[in-house]
């Protein structure tokens, strides 16, 4: 069978059951795909021959009756893997081999999937174009020198070029959705306390979450559902009944109610963004939701408190890290000396940004007026969604103020990067689950998306009005190959 | 508000990451711009607001105190930059 890097994750899972494809030829296909594919950067490690072995013992003895049946799979390089080297991006964990798995991909591992490699990101998954990372830029498979968003770029990028036939990255601000809606695919963020954070490293830990990035709604269902689960290993995990969210899946939306926030119509939003989310209504309508005016009257106050928020959290996280019990060391006349110079030459300039700003608005005589003010106006953002939901079943906005930018445009400006999260982080600091689906083209003929927020622990209808409206949005993406060797 | 070069060499310490002339600068600059942005929030009154702390509505569970993970010591040891078996050895601290 040719053409296997082209199929979807529904379809290989079910060639493989049905025994018309085996494990061996769809690890190697795509393993072959991401050998020539290497101008796109999306790896960090490879484990390409330990996953051709996995997929031959598979074969020998396959369980069908699992989910995920011999499906090879690259991972955000932000989740621990038992053995195989993980380094969020970052040369302070350069040398970093994992002695035990995240949650999370212990359950994609236990539903019979295959790591076939780990994915670039920003560093610590601070970023939005990827470009924080160590390893270098990621190139967006749309264009040549287009970043694929971030901080899950390595992911988008993979999913898009059809290097992994599914992935997962992870979400505190935008992480999945952005890359998503950059380059043409599905990301979910799910509710907070769905997927267990057990294994992931941490950077702001009350607004993580890890979720699917896929070609399409129906494999980010199937991801999802795997992925989510009770853990007592995590505190913040919340033990509710999950759905077999793809066995359910419908695209019967008739009478849902969905809102259209006025305050996401922000000032300089191109016109593009405007039309594709007016477009986004009336496929809304077509599929038979019934469209409310809402508003969410903080929106605008998001972006500073979760710029606060994160750092805060992500300095107290990145505490760990000083070169004595794993990672890079630097050597120093002194412990306070080693200290110094390790997370000096070990973190980049953003991470180091993040943790100054967050240490300082933690620091005596400075925590009221920043942290305690931010949480109280975290409140006042989650309360406007409350009070929305009253009225509404979920919300329609578009995922991104733009499409995906130039590598380099705007590295060199900290607070333009930022803005790129203005749709996606009301939706971490209120906990929501959230859902990015391409929607349309701009001029350039780069993609965009719609993200769907719902209510929390509500995926499975935010996944329903993805899959009602991907049917008729009826997007293809622009893909040709460019970067193959 | 301005953040000037004296907070930055204090921030800096306490976060234990140095920093030369050349890069706090580019730090003082940065930070600026970023809390210029961030000092929107003032604009909001929030005597009365109670602050969020966690978003999940849950009280923390209990569970038996119980030791589950036996002999990490080797796999504790793995990835230190330096031990001496069972150690991770730092720079000395006292004379």
């Amino acid at each position: 069978m040719s053409d296997i890097t082209k199929q979807t994750l529904s379809e290989l899972v079910a060639n493989i059951k049905e025994k018309k494809l085996s494990s061996s030829e769809v690890t190697k296909a795509f393993v072959d795909r991401s050998e020539k594919s290497k101008e796109l950067n999306t790896y960090i490690t490879e484990d390409f021959s330990n996953a051709l072995d996995k997929a031959k013992k598979f074969d020998d003895k396959p369980n069908l009756d699992l989910k995920l049946p011999g499906i090879p799979m690259a991972v955000k390089d932000l989740f621990c893997t038992a053995n195989v080297r993980t380094t969020a991006g970052s040369k302070i964990l350069n040398n970093f081999i994992p002695t035990y798995e995240s949650t999370v991909t212990q359950n994609i591992w236990n539903e019979g999937a295959i790591l076939i490699g780990k994915l670039n990101c920003d560093e610590f998954a601070m970023g939005s174009s990827n470009e924080t990372s160590f390893f270098g830029n990621v190139q967006n498979p749309i264009n040549k020198n287009l970043v694929p968003g971030g901080s899950s770029g390595g992911s988008s990028s993979a999913v898009a070029a059809q290097l992994t036939p599914i992935t997962i990255g992870t979400d505190t601000g935008g992480s999945i959705r952005q890359p998503a809606s950059f380059t043409g695919t599905v990301g979910l963020k799910p509710t907070y306390g769905s997927c267990s954070r057990y294994g992931i490293v941490a950077f702001a830990s009350s607004l993580d979450q890890a979720g699917p990035m896929a070609q399409n709604v129906k494999d980010c269902a199937l991801l999802y559902e795997v992925i989510s689960s009770y853990d007592q290993k995590d505190s913040t995990s919340i033990d509710f009944k999950r759905n077999h969210y793809s066995k359910e899946l419908t695209n019967d939306i008739k009478g849902i109610k969905i809102g259209i926030p006025k305050e996401y119509r922000v000032d300089g939003m191109p016109k593009e963004i405007d039309d594709l989310w007016q477009k986004g209504i009336e496929y809304a309508k077509d599929c038979g939701a019934e469209i409310i005016d809402i508003s969410l009257p903080h929106t605008n106050y998001a972006l500073p408190t979760y710029y606060i928020v994160a750092p805060a959290e992500a300095s107290s996280n990145l505490a760990r890290y000083d070169g004595v019990k794993y990672g890079f060391r630097a050597d120093g006349e002194n412990l306070i000396d080693m200290y110094e110079k390790t997370r000096s030459e070990g973190f980049g300039a953003e991470v180091q940004r993040r943790i100054m700003i967050g240490t300082y608005v933690l620091s005596s005589g400075y925590y009221d007026a920043y942290y305690l003010k931010a949480q109280k106006v975290r409140k006042l953002i989650k309360n406007d969604f409350d009070e929305a939901y009253k009225k509404v079943d979920a919300i329609l906005t578009p995922s991104t103020p733009s499409s995906a930018f130039k590598i380099g445009e705007k590295t060199n400006d900290p607070v333009s990067m930022y803005l790129n999260d203005i749709f996606t982080v009301p939706v971490n600091l209120a906990g929501l689950p959230g859902i990015s689906i391409p929607a349309g083209h701009d001029s350039k003929g780069y993609p965009l998306g719609l993200q769907i927020i719902g209510k929390a622990f509500d995926e499975q209808n935010i996944l329903n009005i993805a899959y009602a409206m991907e049917e008729k949005i009826n997007f293809k993406n622009k893909i040709t190959d460019w970067w193959i060797k | 508000m301005s953040i000037d070069l004296k907070t930055i060499k204090h921030i800096s310490k306490l976060s234990r990451i140095s920093v030369d002339e050349k890069k706090a600068e580019k730090l003082a600059s940065d930070l600026n711009s970023i809390f210029d942005f961030i000092e929107k929030l003032n604009e909001l009154k929030t005597e009365n607001v109670e602050p969020l702390t966690s978003v999940a509505e849950t009280t923390l569970k209990l569970r038996p105190d119980e030791v589950k993970s036996k002999n990490l010591r080797e796999q504790i040891i793995k990835n230190s930059p330096k031990d001496n078996e069972d150690y991770f050895v730092v720079p000395k601290v006292i004379e």
